[in-house]
């Protein structure tokens, strides 16, 4: 067993560090590769579109004279990869090219629904991160009791259960048939910022809220539980330190790396739910004007929208990804011995056979 | 085998998950039969509320509420069940292969799966869906698509684990070839954990599939289903809130039942196998 930790630690520990910038800009590198081959992907899907723009833009009574002459005006007639260079050249500026529907700039109205969708992530990171990590470390430390065990049922139930059936459920249970107290629709005042908003605001908060919390909370719970079996716990209880200290100080900090990527994951999760939360609550943000978007194959709405929704996941991958290294001294560390004496992971390794 | 069914039915959430989703199947193969009127035929007033003749009364066209809640679960429930089973085989291999190989091959695969999985997943399908039409076998495909990432990553991580083990080194040092390692050696124990892959993707495809009906991107009107019955009569929610409460608590038994079950497996799973050192790496 010790044989194969062993393996395993210099295998991470060599990929990770021949040094620290080495692997930053790997790992840049790899992120930028990503976010590449997930604009062509973009590209390409809507290059699949049965219809064509320049039909969809002029109307059912254009001549076929006037089609082709837009055609060579939108670019349409240049092969496909020009076409991508172009595009991608002037989506890296912003610039999405016009919406086919509302002839405005795609990239400023995806813009103005993208402050409506980042209000309500932002309630919702506000309430489900920190509600989620504190109540993990709690049920950790009450591992098995009954709180626990209640709780941890009710986490399976509404991770089980789809986004819109929660949402659903909550409009049924506080705003039509058993209470009424708020609006079952959001409709925002577009004049007004949607913070100052919050009547309808809350509903799609609760519901993204209850769909993305269970999983973070469930993550952060196991992470604890494994941090608190250690070898460096049962000695930091030996030595008699108090259970709060052995909690905050010596658990926290290790269970952070898994709780870190959990929350990168929770990323997807938030942006997918997004699209349904505000088609069920008719909340004006990104996912419904994706929905709309579609519906009239509106191009470049289509293409703005996933491009800038898979960039943030690529991007936020990336951060977590970084944070980790940071807050993991093991992976910071250069592999040859000797260099850095004194750090955790060395210590480790010496006091291992060998 | 009858270890794990014993250990996985000792549980009281399994056997709940069981039935309840036993019931929605059953509900969802049988139900047609058992309407008592076409799911298409008006037959009471818009938005009626249930009464003798119908016990969820009607829906927002005066259609038999209790009729299209029978007929309307057969392409969740096939959809659900072709997209996970059909993703876990090649996801499998797939990851066993770049698991194995632990060279560049290794690395395009991982990469591979970072280009898939940076897009949220009903976002794929609804780009797909929207491109190409919504014909049913497609919409599956592209549902198989975004889940075969989270199958490759899977098997990929516990073949790194299980290729260390002294039984693999042996095989590779008596010169097996590669093929019979990944088949004899290394599927049989991955095999546990990808089950229990299958019922969490079948908890998704479920979520998936509804939402894209409810979505408008399903099937296609007048045919019932549970997830365009509920956008069909959402307007109607303050009036006759049975024809959105049926579809709502049926696809819910579904998703909740197919995760208590794989939950059950997980459990069930590491109580059989406590800890092995590998896993953790």
């Amino acid at each position: 067993m010790s044989d194969e930790t062993e393996g395993v630690l210099s295998r991470t520990q060599r990929f990770a560090v021949p040094s620290w910038l080495y692997w930053l800009s790997a790992r840049l590198a790899a992120g930028l590769a990503t976010a590449l081959a997930v604009s062509i992907l973009v590209f390409g899907a809507t290059q699949a579109l049965p219809s064509d723009p320049a039909r969809v833009i002029l109307g059912p009574d254009a001549t076929e004279q006037s089609i082709q002459t837009l055609r060579r005006q939108l670019g349409l007639d240049r092969p496909l990869p020009e076409q991508y260079v172009h595009w991608a050249g002037r989506a890296l500026m912003g610039d999405f090219g016009r919406s086919l529907e509302s002839d405005q700039p795609a990239g400023q109205l995806v813009a103005e629904r993208f402050g409506n969708s980042a209000a309500l992530m932002i309630y919702v990171l506000l309430l489900a991160v920190p509600s989620a990590f504190l109540g993990g470390i709690a049920l950790a430390v009450r591992r098995d009791s009954l709180l626990d065990h209640w709780l941890m049922n009710l986490v399976i139930l509404l991770k089980a259960l789809p986004a819109f059936v929660i949402g659903i459920g909550l409009i049924l249970l506080l705003s039509t048939t058993v209470f009424r107290i708020l609006p079952a629709v959001s409709l925002l005042n577009p004049a007004v910022s949607p913070f100052l908003q919050p009547l309808c605001l809350i509903l799609p908060t609760l519901t993204l809220v209850l769909t993305i919390a269970p999983v973070l909370l469930r993550q952060v719970r196991t992470a604890m539980i494994e941090a608190l079996q250690t070898e460096y716990v049962a000695a930091a209880r030996l030595r008699g330190i108090s259970e709060r200290r052995i909690v905050w100080r010596h658990a926290v900090p290790n269970a952070l790396v898994p709780v870190i990527q959990g929350i990168a994951l929770m990323s997807r999760l938030l942006l997918g739910g997004a699209v349904i939360v505000e088609a069920v609550f008719s909340y004006p943000g990104i996912g419904n004007a994706l929905n709309s978007a579609i519906e009239v194959r509106d191009v470049p709405v289509i293409q703005a929208i996933t491009l800038i929704m898979a960039a943030s996941v690529v991007t936020i991958n990336l951060l977590a990804d970084i944070l980790t290294v940071l807050v993991t001294p093991k992976l910071r560390t250069p592999t040859n011995a000797g260099s850095h004496p004194g750090t955790r992971a060395q210590l480790k390794l010496k006091a291992g056979p060998t | 085998m009858s270890r794990v069914s014993h250990s996985l039915l000792a549980q009281p959430q399994v056997r709940l998950g069981v039935t309840l989703t036993a019931l929605v199947l059953i509900l969802a193969m049988i139900g047609p039969a058992l309407a008592p009127v076409s799911p298409q035929s008006m037959v009471g007033p818009s938005y009626g509320p249930p009464g003798p003749g119908a016990m969820l009364g009607y829906d927002y066209l005066g259609r038999d509420v209790w009729s299209r809640l029978l007929h309307g679960g057969r392409s969740v429930v096939w959809m659900s069940f072709a997209a996970s089973a059909l993703a876990l085989l090649p996801g499998a291999i797939i990851g066993m292969v770049a698991g194995f190989s632990r060279r560049r091959l290794d690395h395009a695969v991982v990469w591979a799966t970072d280009v898939l999985l940076a897009f949220p997943d009903l976002i794929l399908v609804l780009l797909v869906v929207s491109m190409l039409g919504r014909q049913p076998w497609l919409i599956v495909l592209t549902a198989t698509i975004s889940f075969l990432p989270g199958v490759i990553r899977l098997a990929r991580g516990l073949t790194l684990g299980i290729s260390s083990q002294e039984y693999v080194e042996a095989a590779r040092l008596m010169g097996y070839p590669y093929r019979q390692i990944i088949v004899h050696e290394i599927l049989p124990n991955i095999a546990p954990p990808l089950l229990v892959q299958f019922g969490i993707m079948l908890t998704w495809a479920i979520a998936i599939f509804s939402v894209l009906s409810f979505l408008g991107y399903g099937v296609a009107p007048p045919t019932a289903d549970w997830g365009l019955m509920i956008s069909e009569n959402r307007t109607g929610l303050m009036i006759q809130p049975h024809a959105v409460i049926a579809p709502v608590v049926m696809i819910g038994f579904f998703a909740l039942g197919t995760n208590l079950i794989a939950e059950g497996a997980s459990r069930a799973k590491a109580r059989i196998k406590p800890r092995r050192s590998a896993a953790r790496a």
